[in-house]
């Protein structure tokens, strides 16, 4: 009788001790968040794209001032706690960085399949990359306000729940099998359940950030791209439809909640 | 007065539960969708390792895929038939040996690498299971998506029916879960035989830590 007592505490120490040291590696990552929250290397990316922003550039050599972002040409401000929306002249519900695409080749003449076509962090891709920086700071603060009245927001946002329970691959993954439920980690990174607003507003919020372990700033179109990468999928075509869905399932769920981006990352 | 509370309580809690009936949403009963399918098609492209078949889902992935339907009364039959398909692919050992090398099976535990379009076909795949589960009390650094496997022999026996039991379970779990989030591992071939056993000791040799 006395061992079982003493094995039972012994294993309720160490659990005790394990749970503890869980806690503390979750908060150091706060405490490094905090530490370096005043200076987040997102901003060299901001401060180029606000140069990118405002330099006639491309074939037509414009700059990107009259770009249209859902707001009107040339808001930056507020634009991005606003997307994705759906775009009359394109027909079509468009995130940041397709819209940023859009502007690039309409206003300025590139040509958006070779946008599309190049790697994250690649030629021409930098200079969206760097201009969805500079975007997403002016929304900073505000709350998450996504429209969907448009038939074709509507739309995107069943295909978008759809696409986000569509299980594949050799592992039988969907996104929910990560986000789809509360208080769930893999390994010690806590897991946001993206169904739910709260959860929602913790992901979707806080996307494109800095991302410590990589020292690269992802955008949400690379966010989204890793997250296939390891449901072990194949690769999601850049800004493609389900891309759009998918942020749109995302956004509309977290609506309410705070643009915190761009944000701080593992 | 208790008694008015009472009843009050009973009334509330009957109207809860006949909205409850009520509100419930029509089931999407697993209807083709043509434009959801072109969506898919469209938005992919193979890479590396990962073919565009990997979108190409097979009846338990179809099935899962409406966790609304799969879950509901009206889902019952076919969660059955899912279940039994799956249960029929488990294959008993070659050797009849059941139990491997525990500590080779931490390894396999410990590493989730593998299978995605980063990494190259003869790269060793993980079992991943910490990623999921608690297994050795030691590692601290576990995820919580599937239960704790700390003291799994100790608790349970080492049985031949707990031995069959777990063993089916790893090779496919959906054999008893249609729609359970572990991956099936021997049906996609993610460990081999050997592997598996030494998983197996992982969690049912006596002198693994999982059972100290």
């Amino acid at each position: 009788m006395k061992k079982l007592i003493k094995s039972t505490l012994l294993v309720s120490l160490s659990m005790a001790a394990g749970f503890a040291f869980a806690q503390s590696a979750t908060d150091d990552i706060a405490k490094y968040r905090e530490m370096i929250a005043d200076g987040n290397p997102s901003e060299l990316y901001e401060a180029a794209g606000e140069d990118i922003w405002a330099k006639p550039m491309g074939p037509k050599n414009v700059s990107l001032q009259k770009c249209d972002l859902g707001k009107g040409p040339g808001v930056v401000k507020g634009a991005s706690a606003e997307l994705p929306r759906y775009f009359k002249d394109t027909n079509k519900v468009q995130d940041l960085e397709s819209r940023i695409i859009t502007c690039m080749e309409k206003l300025q003449g590139y040509d958006a399949k070779e946008i599309i076509s190049a790697g994250f962090e690649k030629g021409k891709r930098k200079d969206v990359e760097a201009v969805v920086a500079y975007v997403v700071t002016h929304s900073k603060g505000m709350k998450i306000k996504v429209p969907n009245k448009h038939p074709k927001e509507k739309e995107m946002y069943a295909m978008g729940e759809k696409a986000f329970f569509f299980q594949g691959g050799p592992m039988d993954f969907s996104c929910a099998s990560c986000h789809g439920e509360e208080g769930k980690r893999i390994r010690l990174q806590d897991l946001p359940n993206i169904t739910d607003q709260k959860g929602a507003a913790l992901g979707w919020g806080y996307w494109p950030a800095y991302r410590v372990s990589s020292g690269q700033f992802w955008t949400m179109q690379q966010r989204l791209n890793d997250c296939y990468r390891q449901q072990r999928f194949p690769f999601p075509i850049y800004g493609s439809d389900v891309t759009m869905a998918l942020s749109m399932y995302m956004a509309k769920n977290a609506n309410g909640g705070t643009v915190e981006t761009p944000g701080l990352k593992r | 007065m208790k008694m008015t509370h009472l009843k009050q309580l009973l009334a509330i809690s009957g109207f809860i539960f006949a909205a409850g009936l009520v509100q419930t949403p029509a089931l999407a009963q697993q209807k083709n969708d043509p434009k959801f399918n072109k969506m898919m098609q469209d938005s992919f492209r193979a890479q590396g390792i990962a073919g565009l078949d990997r979108i190409d889902q097979d009846a338990t992935q179809k099935f899962c895929s409406d966790p609304q339907f799969a879950n509901s009364k009206q889902g019952e039959a076919m969660r059955e038939k899912i279940q039994k398909m799956n249960m029929d692919t488990i294959q008993q050992p070659s050797d009849g040996k059941y139990i491997g090398d525990w500590k080779n099976g931490e390894k396999i535990a410990q590493s989730g690498r593998g299978a995605t379009w980063s990494d190259k076909a003869d790269t060793v795949i993980g079992g991943g299971c910490y990623n999921c589960h608690q297994i050795d009390p030691k590692e601290i650094s576990y995820g919580t998506i599937g239960p704790s496997l700390s003291g799994y022999g100790k608790m349970r026996g080492y049985s031949p029916e707990v031995i069959t039991y777990t063993w089916n379970r790893i090779n496919n779990a959906k054999a008893y879960n249609a729609c359970s989030n572990m991956p099936r591992i021997a049906h996609f071939k993610l460990l081999n035989e050997k592997q598996i056993q030494d998983v197996m000791a992982l969690l049912l040799d006596p002198e693994s830590p999982v059972n100290k």
